[in-house]
């Protein structure tokens, strides 16, 4: 693919708002089958076709009450197709704004998020919702499944609206829930409820995989159970993913890692080699 | 919380309202019943005869338990107003000629009595004055006994004895066609060769007196003079219509608040739960600061207590405005000086003690449960929901359901108590509202029956005496008259073992063709030869059937006792009566060919000049037009029922509002977390929405055909406990009442609904993600 029709995108749709399926449907296109032929290792940096978020001086500030909070005080960042990055901070530092802004779940106050070339600072609801629906897959700290369904339609929920998902079957199978298939959240352990959920967010076959907590509410036995999937999914997959945690004995599994602090990135480290989640203690 | 409480406050309002509606209107009415009872001196007893001595005054006096006798010249008479082509006739009633009656002495509005000696002037009394617009000094013309005479009116009263006007065997009050005038007793009585005699006396009794043996002693005296029976209060027919009217209200009174109540009680009950629920860690707090079960339950029923308080405010107001806005509707069909407004402190508080007891009862099971929780227990936070598959998907089209739609089953089946109350409510709300369309209903259905199948004359006239046959021929003779047909109308008193009724004979033509007699199914019945046929309704009251041997009294002429069988029964819904052929009725009654009147079918082109005729024959004592007797019910009908639609309306609006506004609020407040889940996983406003609404619009269709049979059985009791042998108001509720209520329930419901689609679309969905249930 040219760059210069990349470029051409990029500055469209920082330049005024557009229909985000004309261009969805090219970057699911082009973006799925590129994904697949690369390779982990390649620096992606210096393919801007690779960059799937990138993010300048982005700010937000909340009002709770009468007290204006600085959540973001201006953060830098990009994620590249097919890593596995770990934001790390203590709580407050920003990590979990930062997360819902690229995510389509809040919007900034000031700064410049962009998805695969797309604006996302200036999308309405709608064109959220519809980015949420057809790009991300989310985890979070309490799996927010849907009590009401098994673990297999609690999948189902996502695979009938997306465009090219898995079989559900296959989601589960891949974070070894084979078993659990008929079974309601209100049967299955805490880490089976957080397998639930990633194999939810990856039965869109998503471009990339924003996981908030996803071991925080799991002893460290289970919560390794779960990394491991998200590990596999990342591996076997290629689905870019970006997981959120206070725990810095997680970093080790990531490709970089990157340290917030204060509402800014304070650092941004690349691991040489990365462990398995096995090998990871807490 | 606030608009779940609005929407509670709105059905407290509405129980605690009607109740005081109800209960004030019906106290209101019958005090000013007393009290002008009591000022105007209403009598116990009333006696009809044909001409009975002066003298006989003592004899009555000296009835054992007769308190004050007073004798009184009464006919009916023929008017003649200008302009005012349809026939009128009045009762004339003397008042003695010292203007004091004794007894049902007359309030006058305006004007004075009239001159005792004078023949030509009369009081009137209230309705007929404000139908026809006529003030003292107006004049018009009456036949007196076969006499044209001009008459002025001096006055404008009203008596206790005619706080309902109702003429004799009509279906409804009548003011524009039917009148009482009030005459000198020395004027009177020369008009009517009465003069020291008297052929009505009414009367007092002491209050140890037994009015039975007063009745039969009376009737023994009277006998010889043509009496057709003495009677009680409860027999005269303003007493009973008022009665009626008390009844009625006291049973709406019971019926309509305890719907409300009892789904305020439920509204309550979800509210209370969800609140408790919420808020489990602090009452787990509380408790672990040292706060016992006892302060945990008691600062709850303060709560509820408070959410009911401005329900029960406005309530109360509420009530009072309509108690009033009732009472004015009463007051333009029964005549009192003045309505006196009464609303007892003991009712306020019964209503204010029902409501918060019943919403204690309902809020009670919650209570014991925030009550009963361990502190640490309640400070865990509640495990997931249990769910199951539900029984609908296991019939196989389960895999064929979307997941927003089994997340819709699933939630239902999970409470069934809470969807089948909900259900219930939105339910009541539909049933008020067929209850209310159900007497436009019901008596549109009965005039029909009545006036389209079975009577099917146009005109009735009725002769002063019982007139030979031959009347008929010159009947038909005159211009504009298709057919006419005899009746005979005899009173009598049935009596079936230790069971009896006084009403009356008709005797029709076996044939007729105006007077149709109908069986249960609507098909005309013929008359036999011999036997009588009773009204259904006179049946059940003398608990006799087809086949049974009946003793019949007739309490005119010379006043045979015979035994006849009865050969059916006929649907019939106003009033009850025995029919027979009109020449086995002559048989039993030993005369000729003797007619009390004729049925006619005339050309409408020539109604009027028919009625001018009518009125200068002597002989005709009166004439009623089918279409003026309809159009008058329907007119005096049309208030009431234009009030009691609102207020049913606007009731049953308030209930499914509630009931759906509050299922809404309560569904967006448990499962908001999932709903916002599923907004993160990409799903729009629109089918998030759908789950909740869709929930809700399930329940509202379910409930619609409930409400239904809610709404048929509650008509079914009503019908059945306003019964009387006034009048049966059947069963029949029309496709309309049931598809307005639909609407009704069905607006209500999206109103609701679309303002918690408002809260969807706000959702905060990073705060959800944030906290754990």
């Amino acid at each position: 693919m040219p760059f210069s029709l990349l470029d051409l995108i990029a500055k469209k749709a920082g330049n005024k708002r557009q229909p985000i399926t004309n261009h969805d449907q090219r970057s699911t296109e082009c973006g799925f089958s590129n994904r697949r032929t690369e390779t982990m290792n390649q620096d992606p940096a210096n393919n801007p076709e690779d960059i799937v978020f990138q993010v300048k001086e982005l700010t937000k500030i909340y009002k709770m009450g009468e007290v204006e909070v600085h959540a973001l005080r201006g953060a830098d960042l990009e994620l590249f197709s097919g890593e596995l990055v770990v934001l790390l901070g203590p709580s407050g530092s920003g990590k979990s704004t930062l997360l819902n802004i690229l995510g389509g779940l809040d919007t900034a106050t000031s700064g410049f998020v962009s998805y695969r070339g797309k604006n996302l600072t200036n999308a309405n609801e709608q064109e959220l919702t519809e980015y949420r629906r057809y790009h991300v897959g989310f985890v979070f700290q309490f799996y927010n499944l849907i009590p009401s369904l098994t673990a297999r339609e609690n999948v189902e929920v996502v695979t009938e609206i997306a465009r090219n998902p898995m079989v559900p079957e296959d989601a589960l199978a891949i974070v070894g829930l084979t078993e659990r298939l008929d079974h309601f959240p209100a049967q299955l352990s805490g880490g089976e409820q957080q397998r639930v959920a990633i194999a939810r967010a990856i039965s869109k076959n998503p471009e990339v995989l924003l996981c908030d907590e996803p071991t925080g509410a799991l002893d460290s036995k289970t919560g390794i159970v779960v990394l491991e999937a998200l590990e596999k999914i990342n591996r076997e997959l290629g689905t870019a993913t970006a997981i959120i945690t206070h725990n810095a004995d997680i970093a080790g599994m990531a490709d970089r890692v990157i340290y917030l602090s204060n509402g800014r990135i304070s650092e941004v480290k690349i691991n040489s080699v990365k462990k398995a989640p096995g090998e990871l203690k807490w | 919380m606030k608009g779940q409480v609005i929407a509670i406050t709105l059905v407290v309002m509405s129980g605690v309202a009607t109740f005081i509606m109800f209960i004030s209107t019906m106290d209101s009415l019958n005090l000013t019943r007393n009290t002008f009872y009591r000022d105007y001196s209403f009598a116990d007893v009333f006696v009809n005869l044909k001409r009975a001595p002066e003298s006989l005054k003592d004899k009555i006096k000296n009835v054992p338990g007769v308190n004050q006798v007073e004798t009184r010249v009464s006919a009916y008479v023929k008017l003649d107003i200008s302009g005012f082509t349809e026939p009128v006739t009045a009762r004339i009633l003397s008042i003695p000629d010292d203007g004091r009656p004794l007894l049902n002495r007359l309030y006058i509005r305006k004007g004075r009595l009239a001159d005792p000696a004078k023949d030509n002037e009369v009081v009137i009394n209230e309705n007929f004055a404000k139908a026809h617009g006529f003030d003292p000094g107006d004049q018009f013309a009456a036949v007196i006994n076969g006499k044209w005479k001009k008459l002025t009116i001096t006055g404008i009263a009203l008596s206790p004895e005619f706080v309902l006007l109702m003429r004799p065997e009509a279906i409804s009050p009548d003011f524009k066609r039917f009148g009482i005038l009030w005459m000198g007793r020395k004027a009177l009585s020369k008009s009517y060769d009465m003069d020291g005699a008297f052929n009505d006396v009414v009367l007092t009794l002491f209050p140890d007196a037994k009015l039975s043996d007063v009745l039969v002693e009376l009737d023994n005296i009277v006998e010889r003079y043509g009496g057709f029976g003495a009677y009680g209060r409860k027999d005269q027919i303003s007493h009973r219509m008022l009665n009626e009217e008390f009844r009625q209200l006291q049973k709406s009174s019971k019926i309509f608040p305890t719907i409300f109540i009892c789904v305020a009680a439920f509204l309550l009950n979800v509210v209370m739960s969800r609140t408790i629920n919420t808020q489990r860690e602090q009452i787990a707090a509380l408790k672990a600061f040292g706060y016992n079960n006892i302060d945990v339950g008691i600062h709850y029923a303060k709560l509820v207590v408070l959410i009911l308080f401005a329900g029960l405010i406005l309530g109360v107001a509420g009530g009072i405005w309509f108690g009033k806005m009732l009472g004015a509707i009463y007051m333009e069909v029964y005549r009192f000086p003045d309505l006196i407004y009464i609303l007892h402190p003991g009712v306020i508080i019964a209503a204010i003690l029902i409501s918060i007891a019943s919403a204690l009862a309902g809020t009670l099971h919650s209570l014991w449960r925030a009550a009963k929780q361990q502190p640490a227990e309640a400070m865990r936070p509640e495990p997931p929901a249990k769910y199951r598959v539900t029984l609908i998907e296991k019939t196989g089209i389960g895999r064929r359901l979307t997941q927003p739609s089994r997340i819709i089953l699933r939630n239902i089946e999970r409470k069934p108590v809470r969807t089948f109350l909900s259900v219930l409510g939105i339910a009541a709300a539909c049933a008020t509202m067929i209850s209310s369309g159900f007497f436009k209903d019901s008596v549109a259905y009965m005039i029909n029956v009545q006036f389209v199948l079975s009577q099917k004359e146009d005109m009735t006239v009725a002769f002063a005496e019982p007139t030979s046959r031959r009347a008929i021929f010159e009947l038909k003779g005159l211009e504009g008259v298709h057919s006419a047909e005899p009746f005979r109308t005899v009173p009598a008193k049935f009596r079936f073992g230790y069971r009896s009724y006084k009403t009356v004979i008709n005797g029709i033509e076996p044939d007729s063709r105006l007077h149709l007699l109908l069986d249960n199914n609507f098909k005309p019945l013929s008359l036999p030869p011999s036997g009588i046929i009773l009204t259904d309704y006179l049946g059940k009251i003398l608990g006799v059937k087809a086949g049974d041997m009946l003793t019949v009294e007739v309490l005119e002429g010379s006043k045979p006792v015979r035994e006849v069988p009865v050969a059916a029964l006929v649907k019939q819904y106003l009033g009850v009566t025995g029919y027979m052929d009109i020449t086995a009725l002559n048989r039993l009654m030993r005369e000729g060919d003797a007619i009390s009147g004729a049925y006619l079918f005339t050309d409408s082109m020539f109604r009027d000049k028919l009625y001018q005729r009518f009125v200068k024959m002597a002989r005709i004592s009166g004439t009623v037009v089918r279409g003026d007797e309809i159009r008058n019910f329907n007119e005096i009908q049309a208030r009431a029922m234009l009030f009691f639609t609102f207020i049913a309306t606007l009731m049953a609006c308030f209930i499914s509002f509630g009931v759906v506004y509050n299922s809404a609020r309560i569904a967006l407040s448990e499962r908001s977390r999932e709903l916002s889940s599923l907004r993160v996983l990409g799903y729009t406003r629109g089918e998030i929405s759908y789950i909740l609404l869709g929930e809700l619009g399930l329940l509202t269709l379910i409930a619609i055909p409930f409400g239904f049979v809610i709404g048929y059985w509650l008509c079914g009791y009503i019908a059945q406990a306003l019964a009387s042998d006034l009048f049966r108001v059947p069963l029949i509720i029309e496709l309309k009442t049931y598809s307005l209520s639909a609407a009704v329930i069905f607006v209500s419901a999206s109103v609701s609904s679309l303002i918690v689609r408002h809260k969807l679309d706000h959702l905060d969905l990073v705060e959800v993600l944030k906290t754990r249930e």
